[in-house]
């Protein structure tokens, strides 16, 4: 029983040394520089957007740099954070999409509670006070 | 080894008419659960990744409260300055590619010490410390010019929301800078040691992490501000 232990240990230790050493993502010069490029441009676009107003409609504009933002974060996290469903057998990502569900409703709950708060308030204004 | 695959069965069994044809059938279809119940050593830093990571994703939900107050807050000026009265696009693009060029430089370190020489990931980590100190600069400079013209965080719910949120970035950037000042004197005292290449991963996550936070800034704080 120990010795049967002791060599399954040893399997172990080689099994994880294995592991740790494809624990370090491989980082590639390309991967860098396609991330580099494409935020350039996600980044590039969205000032030259609100800068020279192009797009007549402010909505339309705001709508667009919000598109180009989000895509923008998943290029950083794709090639700059190496986030891919396979690092740490998934539990990295699962970690994020944990992060982003609460994001999502800590925003929109507060963006969507507050609005209506506003709205819905008595109008209060100075002047109508002795 | 104990594992739980005894214990299984009989859990397996129980709702199963209590056949142990039955449970030879179910594990054959599929695969027979296998715990590993003892402590087994796991070499120093194993889960050091994971760990930061989760770090990072509760730094991020740090920033989407403070998104929020803003998106909340961001509209009441008190008859103070709008964003469109302080904000300067021009300034905001000059700190944007300071931010991206770090990145982009930490990317080169990390490529470096991939290449295991100790000389060129100090001199990256250098000059991604300089952007990052460009960064802060410019940062503090447009802080000083706001405060200046009577724009505080006391002035209105928008500064004080604006401040908090961007001063967090900022002491954000500037903790960074005070570990990549760090990791390279550590760097050059042992060289690249296991640990530190850990640590240098983990700085990496940061930092890049940070640039991720600055996109939500520089869109929705800075450009939507001057949508308003």
């Amino acid at each position: 029983m120990n010795d049967a232990h002791a060599s399954h240990g040893g399997a172990h230790d080689v099994a994880h040394a294995a592991a740790h050493d494809s624990h370090e993502p491989h980082i590639t010069l390309d991967g860098y520089l396609i991330g580099f490029g494409l935020s350039v441009i996600l980044t590039a676009v969205p000032f030259y957007l609100v800068m020279s107003g192009v797009l007549e409609s402010k909505t339309a504009t705001a709508f667009a740099i919000t598109i180009l933002a989000v895509v923008q974060i998943v290029v950083h996290m794709v090639y700059f954070l190496h986030l891919d469903a396979k690092s740490e057998a998934g539990w990295n990502l699962m970690a994020l999409i944990f992060t982003a569900v609460i994001l999502i409703i800590a925003l929109t709950g507060s963006l969507w509670i507050m609005y209506h708060l506003k709205v819905n308030m008595m109008p209060m204004n100075m002047s109508h006070l002795p | 080894m104990t594992t739980l695959a005894e214990t299984n069965d009989t859990l397996v069994a129980t709702p199963l008419a209590g056949t142990r044809g039955g449970v030879a059938a179910l594990q054959s279809a599929a695969q027979t659960p296998f715990y590993v119940l003892d402590e087994h050593p796991h070499p120093a830093g194993y889960s050091t990744q994971l760990g930061f990571w989760i770090y990072i994703m509760s730094d991020c939900l740090l920033f989407s409260v403070l998104f929020a107050a803003y998106g909340v807050l961001g509209g009441s000026y008190a008859a103070g300055p709008a964003p469109k009265d302080l904000f300067d696009l021009n300034i905001v693009a000059l700190n944007t590619t300071m931010l991206l060029l770090s990145s982009i430089t930490y990317g080169f370190a990390m490529l470096s010490m991939q290449s295991n020489s100790v000389g060129r990931t100090q001199i990256w980590l250098a000059v991604t410390a300089f952007f990052g100190l460009c960064f802060i600069g410019i940062e503090l400079h447009e802080f000083y010019g706001m405060i200046r013209e009577g724009a505080t965080p006391q002035r209105s719910a928008f500064l004080s929301s604006f401040f908090t949120l961007v001063g967090t970035h900022g002491l954000h950037v500037t903790t960074g800078l005070v570990w990549m000042v760090t990791l390279m004197v550590q760097v050059g005292q042992r060289g690249l040691i296991e640990a530190n290449r850990r640590r240098l991963l983990c700085l990496s996550m940061f930092w890049h992490f940070l640039d991720v936070v600055w996109i939500g800034v520089f869109t929705f704080v800075y450009l939507m501000g001057m949508l308003r």
